[in-house]
C-alpha cells in the first residue's frame, strides 16, 4: 500500500447552489473507481475542508460515469452573492479536494496524471510581449 | 404542432449558445453555420438574478441581461430566414422589458415578419404577500415569516411547457424569465416531437441533453480538469450542439471548424456539474435519473447519449428569493520577500485595529493570504518554503454602505505606516467600492400557486 493524492487518480469539477458547494470526482478506470468508492468517504471530505465547510457532506455515486458527487452544506461563507470569499462560487474546491491523499494498492502507487506542457502558450505570450517580461519563455521559443 | 415529417432518422439540432451573463455572442456565428434548428441561450445563474435585481432597483426598465441585443443581432438574420428559432431566459426578472428591447433591435436592423413570444409568471413578487407565508427555506428550514424585510426578488424556476406553447403559437423567438436552464432545451424537443407531458423517459433525456448544453463551452473543453492543456485551439472553444432523434437519443457534438473537444471525459464532467443527487435531478418537468444514461464515444468529437430514465415531476417548483445581507468592501495589499507572509499578517492586524479605533462596526472579516492558502484554506499543507510575495486580501461586511466605504479609507494610510514594501492598491483599484450583499433564500412553491399566472404574449414584428 502507498499514499497517493487524488490529483494523480481523478478529474474534478465543482460548482454552487446557494450556500452549498458540490464537487464531482471522476475515475479513469473501474479499478480506480472501486478504490475511491471505498476510500473517499463523505466524512473524509468533510475533515479535509475543516472550517471551510460548516454543515454536512453528502456523497452520491454515479457508476455509469465512474464518478462520486460530494454535496457540501454551508460551504461558501453564505453563498454566491452574500459571501466575502474570493471563490464565491466554489469553483476551486474541486481542485482543493485533489490534495486529499488515500491509501492505494501497490498497482496504483505509481499512477501519475500528466503535467501541463504549455510551451505553445508561452510562445504566444513571448510574441505578444516581443520576448520581454515573460519569465521562462526563452527555453520554449 | 410541428409540421415536420415523421422520419425516425430525422434529428433536431439544438445548440447552447450562451452559458451565463457575460458569455460571448461571437459563439453564435459558428453555431448558425452548422444549420441548427434551435439556438438556446442560457443567461441566468443565482448570482445573475441578484445582479439584475440591483439593476432594476436603479432603473425600472432594466432587470434583463443587457447583452441580449448583441445576441439577437448575431442571430436575427437566420431567424428571419426561417432557419433557426431562438429561445432564451435572458428576460431575467423583467422579460417584458427584454421583449421590448428585442423588438427594438429587430426594427433597428430592419428585420420584419418574425414572431416574438414572451413568457411571464415566474416572478412571484406581485403575489409574495399571498404566497410567502406558506414558504420555508429549503436549506435551513427557516420560515418566510421569520424574515423581516421584503425580498429583492422572488422567482420560481418554471418548466418547458410555456415555451412549447409559444412555439405552437408560431414564435420564432421566445424570451422568458426564470425558466430552468435545461428546460430551455427540452422545450423545442418536446414541441418538435410532440412528447407527452408524462413521457418521463423522453422528458428526462431532454433535460439531460439540456443540462449538457446549458453551460456552453464547459462540455467542449472549457473548465476541463483532464489534460486541459491539450484542448485544441482553446481561444476558439466551440459551443455545443445536440443532434436529437425522436426517441430522445442524442449525439453531443460541436461545430467542425473550431477548436475544443467533445469526448466521454468532457461530457461526463459536465453531466454532474451543479447536480446534487445524480439519480434524482429535479427539474420542473421531470425527475431525471442521470445515472441511467449510457454514453458512447463515437470519435470525431461526437458522444452518443442513450437510455435515460425519468420519473414523474414533483408538485412543486424550486424558487429563490433574495434578501439584503449588508454591505461588503475589500482591499488587497501585496508584500515582497523577505518575510512576505509575516508582513502581510501584521499589515492586516494594523488595519483591523485602525478600523476599530475609528469606531467602524464590522460584522464579519474575511482574510485571505494569496500565495499561501487563500483558496485552499486548511487543505493546503504547511510549507517551510518562503513565498516570494504574498497578497493580503481583506474583505469586510458592515450593516450599511457608508460604514463599508469608511472602512476602506483606513487602508490607504498604511502606505507609509505598515511593514516595509507593501504595494497598497495592487497597481490600480486594489481598494474596491462597497457593494451590497444578498442572501439567496431557496424554497419550494406549489405549482398550483404559479401555473395559473404563467402566460405567453405574442408580438409580430
Amino acid at each position: 500500500m502507498a499514499r497517493v493524492a487524488l490529483r494523480e487518480l481523478c478529474g474534478y469539477r465543482s460548482g454552487d447552489k446557494g450556500d452549498i458547494a458540490d464537487i464531482a470526482i471522476f475515475a479513469d478506470d473501474d479499478e480506480t473507481y472501486t478504490l475511491i468508492v471505498a476510500e473517499v468517504t463523505a466524512e473524509r471530505v468533510r475533515r479535509h475542508f475543516g472550517w471551510m465547510v460548516g454543515g454536512d457532506v453528502v456523497r452520491y455515486e454515479a457508476a455509469n460515469v465512474r464518478a462520486l458527487k460530494f454535496v457540501l452544506h454551508e460551504a461558501l461563507g453564505g453563498g454566491g452573492p452574500a459571501t466575502l470569499r474570493s471563490d464565491n462560487l466554489g469553483k476551486t474546491l474541486g481542485g482543493a479536494l485533489m490534495r486529499l491523499e488515500i491509501e492505494v494498492p501497490d498497482a496504483l502507487a505509481r499512477r501519475r496524471r500528466g503535467r501541463p506542457d504549455v510551451g505553445w502558450a508561452r510562445a504566444i505570450l513571448a510574441e505578444a510581449t516581443a520576448g520581454h517580461h515573460l519569465p521562462g519563455a526563452e527555453s520554449s521559443v | 404542432m410541428s409540421d415536420r415529417d415523421d422520419d425516425p432518422k430525422r434529428t433536431i439540432k439544438i445548440a447552447g449558445g450562451q452559458g451565463f451573463y457575460g458569455d460571448t455572442p461571437r459563439s453564435v456565428e459558428g453555431l448558425l453555420a452548422e444549420g441548427i434548428d434551435y439556438l438556446c441561450l442560457e443567461a441566468l445563474a443565482e448570482l445573475t438574478l441578484a445582479i439584475l435585481a440591483k439593476d432594476r432597483a436603479r432603473d425600472e426598465t432594466r432587470g434583463f441581461t443587457r447583452d441580449l441585443p448583441r445576441y439577437l443581432a448575431a442571430a436575427l438574420p437566420a431567424v428571419a430566414a426561417g432557419k433557426t428559432k431562438l429561445i432564451t431566459n435572458a428576460g431575467g426578472i423583467n422579460p417584458t422589458a427584454a421583449a421590448r428591447a428585442a423588438v427594438a433591435t429587430a426594427r433597428e436592423l430592419g428585420v420584419s415578419g418574425i414572431t416574438i413570444a414572451t413568457v411571464t409568471g415566474d416572478d412571484l413578487m406581485p403575489r409574495i404577500d399571498e404566497i410567502g407565508p406558506s414558504l420555508t427555506n429549503l436549506d435551513t428550514g427557516e420560515a418566510f415569516t421569520a424574515v423581516a424585510e421584503p425580498p429583492r426578488f422572488a422567482a420560481a424556476y418554471i418548466g418547458a411547457q410555456p415555451i412549447v406553447e409559444a412555439l405552437r403559437q408560431g414564435a420564432d423567438i421566445v424570451i422568458t424569465g426564470r425558466v430552468a436552464d435545461a428546460a430551455l432545451f427540452l422545450a423545442p424537443l418536446a414541441y418538435e416531437y410532440d412528447w407527452a407531458t408524462d413521457d418521463w423517459d423522453r422528458l428526462a433525456a431532454g433535460i439531460l441533453i439540456g443540462h449538457l448544453l446549458e453551460c456552453s463551452g464547459q462540455v467542449a473543453g472549457g473548465n476541463f480538469s483532464g489534460e486541459w492543456w491539450t484542448i485544441p485551439h482553446p481561444w476558439d472553444l466551440p459551443y455545443p450542439i445536440a443532434e436529437v432523434s425522436p426517441d430522445a437519443s442524442a449525439v453531443i457534438t460541436k461545430p467542425r471548424a473550431s477548436g475544443g473537444r467533445v469526448d466521454l471525459d468532457t461530457v461526463r464532467h459536465q453531466l454532474l456539474y451543479e447536480v446534487h443527487d445524480p439519480a434524482a435531478y429535479l427539474s420542473p418537468d421531470v425527475v431525471a435519473d442521470f445515472t441511467s444514461a449510457r454514453f458512447t464515444d463515437l470519435g470525431d468529437d461526437r458522444v452518443a447519449v442513450t437510455g435515460v430514465v425519468g420519473r414523474p415531476a414533483t408538485d412543486t417548483y424550486k424558487a429563490i428569493l433574495a434578501y439584503p445581507a449588508g454591505w461588503a468592501g475589500e482591499a488587497k495589499v501585496a508584500f515582497s520577500w523577505p518575510d512576505a507572509r509575516e508582513k502581510a499578517e501584521v499589515a492586516a492586524a494594523i488595519f483591523v485595529k485602525r478600523v476599530e479605533q475609528a469606531g467602524h462596526e464590522v460584522a464579519e472579516w474575511c482574510l485571505e493570504r494569496w500565495g499561501v492558502d487563500a483558496l485552499g484554506g486548511p487543505t493546503v499543507p504547511p510549507t517551510d518554503t518562503e513565498a516570494p510575495e504574498v497578497v493580503m486580501r481583506v474583505a469586510w461586511r458592515c450593516d450599511d454602505e457608508a460604514t463599508a466605504a469608511a472602512v476602506a479609507r483606513e487602508m490607504t494610510p498604511l502606505t507609509l505606516s505598515a511593514p516595509p514594501a507593501g504595494l497598497t492598491g495592487m497597481g490600480r483599484g486594489g481598494v474596491s467600492r462597497a457593494s451590497e450583499l444578498l442572501t439567496i433564500w431557496p424554497t419550494l412553491v406549489d405549482k398550483s400557486a404559479v401555473d395559473p399566472h404563467v402566460s405567453v404574449t405574442i408580438e409580430e414584428v
